[in-house]
């Protein structure tokens, strides 16, 4: 085999590849108690895939990818308490919103690099989040968005109380969203990215228009954030400033960092073992799981920098 | 003949410091022409000035004629200029082969391609494993870069440039930091350039040199101290003076 040929083959689809899919309908059927659980790991982890074009493959450094979340989530929240309840347009509004703060910030704030960038992310989520705070005429302020009531899906799927139909809708939808940033990170504008994550300089010097790569990749990455907040207004029909906080861009940046960066299927890992580990041990004491996260955090920072994927990397090649 | 590469009264100032002074310079379409100088001379900055990275503090730098000074770096590579560094400036975590295909896929205007299917780089990658092949490196086509010796390194550092298809190359110190019994392999792919590609070359070693240049610039503190055909330069006494001299003592 050529080794053009052994590179393309490396984007071909592997078995293994299927298995979060299998785990997650296997799910459904024998967690069928804690599907409203699902239903928040699985938007988590659209949350969290999102946030890997960004960080893991652009190497945007950021600690405000809530901004997006946000937004999208009071953009369909808003969407569905004032003009309609349908909810795919619902996420189409979702998205659109992000997608356009993102382009926006991203217009300012990709002119800089490094902590001046990181400050900047920041500063987007403190403004948001306080602009939500004062708009409560139609966010609802501190007190939360009320009246967010969602149509059946396609008319026919009714949200049912024991989440049944908001976790199908949730899989369905992370699915799509993952087949497009699979392609995504696959082609050509992909592996730019990656790119300039490995050298700057570089792409520069072979002419690549590396401001205008990072501004396209910031405003998917914003949209598919969106669609994640927009799935939490509708399935729990209800947003609350805290979509927009400081802690949900750490803790975000947090589930990645554990599931490995940089590999689209981190995001999965460690979404999902952190909304896990969260809901057993917050449920004994919410300040130790503070604790554990942390030292967690530290000893997956020094020895294992490609987080829980990458320790399995290594297992395997031995 | 219009020159591939121009500059017109460059200079280039870091607060006090003069690190262009005054450079009119120019490169002929096929020139094999070395740039040569004490270290802090301001060779490397000379580059820096003509690829955009930096900006001139006045002056202009001319591509097939046409002015630059303006442009940023991403036009100039499209008018023809590539570059390698002095300090290896690669994707050290990807393959050569996806070193190079990078370049290429810029090149072509594919390097932003999100919409057709991944078997669409395959085009670049092939263009980059052909290049590959001519520069006889095609057995590490699939090594991490991070994996090479420093010395096959600095090759990538040129294959990536070729990639490029470049009309004007400045390459800055190719076999910096390479001893001089391994450096035969840099200069065999220089050598081996096409012959109608305009080659600046920054060089410290003078055996390599005068091996390599039909002309050569000395620099010295930022100003041409003279430019001449290899024997007047040997020959010049002021050259002795501040450079080869300079080199017998320290
Ligand atoms: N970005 C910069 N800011 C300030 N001073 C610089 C910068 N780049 C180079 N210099 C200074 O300019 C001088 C010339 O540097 P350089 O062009 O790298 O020389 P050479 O390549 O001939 O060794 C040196 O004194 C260096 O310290
Ligand atoms: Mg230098």
């Amino acid at each position: 085999m050529s080794p053009v040929d052994a590179l393309i083959r490396r984007h071909r689809l592997r078995a293994i590849e299927l298995l979060p899919w299998i785990i997650a309908v296997g799910g459904y059927f024998a967690f069928a108690d804690y599907l409203p659980l699902g239903s928040q790991i699985l938007i988590m982890i659209l949350f969290a895939l999102s946030l890997d074009l960004v960080l893991g493959y652009a190497g945007i450094v950021t600690l405000g990818h809530s901004a997006f979340f946000g937004v999208g989530a009071y953009a369909a929240g808003i969407y569905a308490a004032r003009v309609s309840g349908e909810p795919l347009s619902g996420l189409l509004v979702g998205a659109v919103a992000a997608g356009a703060v993102g382009w926006g910030s991203g217009m300012v704030i990709l002119r800089t690099q490094g902590l001046a960038l990181l400050m900047l992310t920041l500063a987007v989520t403190a403004l948001l989040a306080e602009a939500a705070n004062k708009a409560s005429f139609v966010t609802g302020g501190a007190d939360g968005l009320q009246g967010v009531d969602i149509s059946p899906i396609f008319g026919v799927f009714r949200f049912d109380l024991f989440g049944r139909t908001a976790y199908v809708y949730c899989l369905v939808v992370l699915f799509l969203a993952w087949l497009f940033a699979r392609h995504l990170v696959h082609s050509s504008f992909g592996q730019s990215l990656i790119g300039i994550r490995e050298n700057l300089v570089r792409m520069h010097a072979i002419g690549s228009p590396v401001r205008r790569r990072l501004l396209a990749v910031y405003t998917i990455a914003a949209a598919l954030a969106g669609v994640a907040g927009a799935l939490l207004a509708q399935t729990t029909q209800f947003v609350g400033l805290t979509v927009l906080g400081f802690q949900r861009s750490g803790e975000i940046v947090i589930m990645l960092v554990f599931g490995g960066v940089g590999r689209l299927y981190g995001a999965f890992v460690g979404a999902t073992l952190y909304m896990i580990a969260q809901d057993q041990l917050a449920k004994m004491d919410p300040e130790f799981w503070y604790f554990w996260i942390g030292l967690l955090l530290v000893l997956l920072v020094m020895f294992a920098r490609g987080g829980i994927l990458g320790l399995l990397d290594r297992v395997v090649r031995r | 003949m219009m020159p591939a590469l121009e500059t017109v009264g460059l200079h280039k100032r870091f607060g006090a410091l003069v690190v262009a002074n005054d450079i009119n310079f120019s490169l002929e379409p096929g020139a094999r022409h070395a740039l040569i100088g004490p270290n802090g001379a301001g060779k490397t900055t000379f580059i820096n000035l003509i690829s955009g990275r930096l900006p001139p503090s006045a002056g202009h730098v001319l591509l097939g004629g046409r002015d630059v000074t303006l442009l940023p770096q991403a036009a100039r590579v499209r008018r023809g200029l590539g570059r390698t560094f002095q300090i290896n400036t690669l994707f050290r975590g990807l393959s050569v082969l996806e070193n190079v295909a990078l370049a290429v896929a810029e090149r072509e205007g594919r390097g932003g391609d999100m919409f057709r299917s991944a078997s669409s780089r395959r085009g670049a990658l092939e263009q980059a494993y052909a290049l590959l092949q001519r520069l006889r490196f095609a057995e590490d086509a699939l090594t991490r870069v991070q994996e090479l010796p420093y010395g096959k390194q600095r090759l990538v550092e040129i294959a990536i440039a070729l990639g490029l298809r470049p009309s004007v190359l400045l390459l800055d110190e190719p076999a910096a930091g390479v001893p001089s019994a391994e450096s035969a392999t840099i200069v065999e792919m220089i050598e081996q350039l096409p012959p109608d590609i305009a080659v600046l070359i920054i060089e410290h070693d003078m055996e390599l040199v005068f091996r390599l240049a039909r002309r050569i610039t000395v620099l010295v503190q930022g100003r041409v101290l003279v430019e001449g055909a290899p024997a007047e330069i040997a020959a010049d006494a002021r050259v002795r003076e501040v450079y080869l001299g300079e080199r017998q003592h320290g």
